[in-house]
């Protein structure tokens, strides 16, 4: 077990409710620096929406929800929780990258100034150097050519690895992945995935919401499966993927493979 | 291309060579007898409306570009753009605060809209030309308190800025519908990534949300700055001296009205068309990015046309 500083996200009891329905039953997880943590569960189950309450893009009802030991969405002063401000919201986004399943890049702009936007937006980066740090990422990501680009003018695998870019450029210390290649054709998967394992490689904390069984058994360090709002079992990818323990791990696996 | 060659190149060149068809069209006769009639009509009505003695063709001519009808339009156009700015800015405030989550907000630009539509541009351009006789005075001070500054308000409303208030108050109440529909249209996934990326709400309506919105907004607003362009003739009832009033005026006094009025309709017709040319450029500007083909413009598909006579060569797409 690491240390608690090394905890990049902790979730206790957190519950989402849509109305009358709850989405999520109350979330018990923590990932540490570095980790590779894969969420699958069937469609419905509430990945998505856990995902969506890490960065605040949804409010949890109740429990509570730490990045880097800070209280995402609220602030505990006086003994008090207390509900954070649009701007403070901003703030605490900024070092968590997401990716969609439907890319959603700025179709307006190229795919350099959607890497730009964020940095000279938000960081008061200078274009120079935003520019110049946007060219390397588009080039780790293996689109130097592309960069004037628009959306509409690539595939959906590019696309998405512009947007795996913008999300970097933001030097975030967590990537979620929702779904990342869902929305890909069979043939551009690959191409998502070798970037996703080069992040993993190079100590990227990630929390990937996939139904890539090879991917979470190779890339990922541990692996929760979801189902009807909780967390059903969690352990190695090995672990979980070889010898589940639950019916609904199993009936689940035997139909993804 | 004749057969052989056809046969000759083979597979590769099929599709290339039957871009080339050269059929015989379809004939359509009752096209042509229609277009015949159509056009009969039309030059017998230019005819007896163009040799028509009482129409004062000199009149029409000697006034075309006589001082008094130029002021006039300058008058109707810079109305017209500044309506029009009032009407854009107090839209897009309207329609931010429609969709705020202030309860308050949304209902007060609700209520601004349902007064400010549901009411006769004439009968609001009255209203506020006659508003110094219910409000004499304008003063800016502690209400209930000391007033510091104190306005005539017969001095502050002049015809001018009745027009103004009247046309962009009222025009404002469209557009914010239009801004809306243009901001409901831009997918909730855009300002999700915005927000994603640490861009606060006002960054993401401005850099993410609105750029979007524009191609939405863009072709109504077009509609809207035309339509303004002849509902400022309306603030001839206000003695505004725009084209409308101008020509009214020419025309009491020769009681050459057809003629006069020939001359605006000529100059609101000169208007409009070039705001649609510009319409049509703005379009193209911001379709950007969401098709990968843009439309070719005006000039391009002349030009293009002029191409197209001369057989172009295979290797040429
Ligand atoms: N904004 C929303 N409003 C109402 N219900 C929602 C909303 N988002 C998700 N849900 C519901 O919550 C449940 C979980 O959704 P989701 O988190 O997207 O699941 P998953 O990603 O695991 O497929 C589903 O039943 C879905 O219909
Ligand atoms: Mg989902």
């Amino acid at each position: 077990m690491r240390t608690n500083t090394a905890t990049v996200v902790r979730a206790e009891g957190v519950h989402k409710s849509f109305g009358r329905t709850e989405v999520l039953k109350g979330i018990d997880l923590s990932v540490s620096a570095g980790e590779v943590m894969c969420l699958v569960g069937p469609s419905g189950s509430g990945k998505s929406t856990f995902l969506r309450c890490i960065n605040r893009l949804e409010r949890i009802d109740a429990g509570r929800l730490y990045v880097r030991d800070q209280l995402i969405g609220y602030e505990e002063r006086d003994g008090r929780v207390h509900e954070l401000d649009d701007a403070a919201v901003a703030r605490q986004r900024r070092g968590i990258g997401m990716v969609f399943q439907r890319f959603n890049l700025f179709p307006h702009m190229t795919a350099l100034q959607n890497v730009m936007e964020a940095p000279v937006q938000v960081r008061k980066e200078s274009r120079a150097e935003a520019e110049e740090r946007a060219r390397s990422l588009l080039a780790r990501v293996g689109l130097a050519d592309r960069a004037h680009s628009y959306p509409s003018q690539l595939s959906g695998g590019q696309q998405q690895r512009v947007a795996i870019a913008r999300a970097l450029a933001m030097r975030p210390e967590l990537m979620l992945f929702d779904e990342p290649t869902s929305a890909l054709d069979p043939e551009l998967v690959g191409e998502v995935l070798d970037v996703m394992r080069g992040l993993a490689d190079d100590g990227m904390t990630m929390i990937v919401v996939t139904h890539e069984m090879g991917f979470a058994r190779e890339v990922g360090d541990s692996l929760v499966f979801m189902d009807g709002g909780v967390v059903v079992e969690s352990g190695t990818p090995a672990d979980v993927l070889g010898s589940p323990r639950h019916g609904r791990t199993r009936s689940f696996l035997g139909k993804v493979r | 291309m004749s057969e052989s060659t056809l046969r000759t190149t083979g597979v590769t060149k099929t599709a290339a060579v039957s871009r080339e068809i050269e059929a015989v069209p379809v004939r359509r006769p009752g096209r042509w007898a229609a277009s015949a009639v159509m056009a009969f009509l039309l030059v017998f009505l230019l005819q007896g409306w163009a040799a028509n003695p009482r129409m004062q063709w000199a009149t029409v001519g000697d006034h075309l570009f006589a001082p008094v009808v130029l002021e006039g339009l300058g008058t109707t156009l810079w109305l017209t753009a500044a309506s029009m700015a009032i009407g854009i800015l107090g839209g897009v405030v309207l329609a931010v605060l429609r969709m705020s989550d202030n309860p308050l907000l949304t209902r007060l630009s609700w209520l601004y809209i349902w007064v400010f539509r549901g009411t006769p541009l004439l009968v609001q351009l009255l209203f506020w030309y006659f508003l110094a006789a219910v409000v004499p005075h304008v003063g800016l001070g502690v209400p209930w308190g000391p007033t510091f500054v104190e306005f005539d308000t017969n001095r502050l409303v002049t015809q001018t800025s009745a027009a103004l208030l009247g046309l962009g108050l009222h025009e404002a109440a469209y557009m914010a519908e239009i801004v809306r529909s243009g901001i409901t249209s831009v997918d909730d996934g855009q300002s999700e990534a915005s927000h994603a990326l640490g861009m606060t709400r006002r960054q993401t309506l401005r850099r993410i949300v609105l750029p979007q919105a524009l191609r939405i907004i863009i072709p109504p607003t077009g509609n809207q700055v035309i339509s303004m362009l002849k509902t400022t003739s309306l603030v001839s009832v206000i003695a505004v001296p725009e084209l409308l009033t101008s020509i009214q005026a020419i025309y009491s006094r020769n009681f050459q009205q057809i003629p006069l009025l020939t001359v605006a309709c000529a100059w609101y017709l000169l208007a409009v068309s070039v705001l649609s040319v510009g319409q049509y450029y703005l379009e193209r500007r911001y379709g950007r990015g969401s098709s990968r083909d843009l439309p070719p413009t005006p000039l391009q598909r002349v030009r293009g046309s002029l191409a197209t006579r001369r057989p172009a060569p295979l290797e040429d797409r």
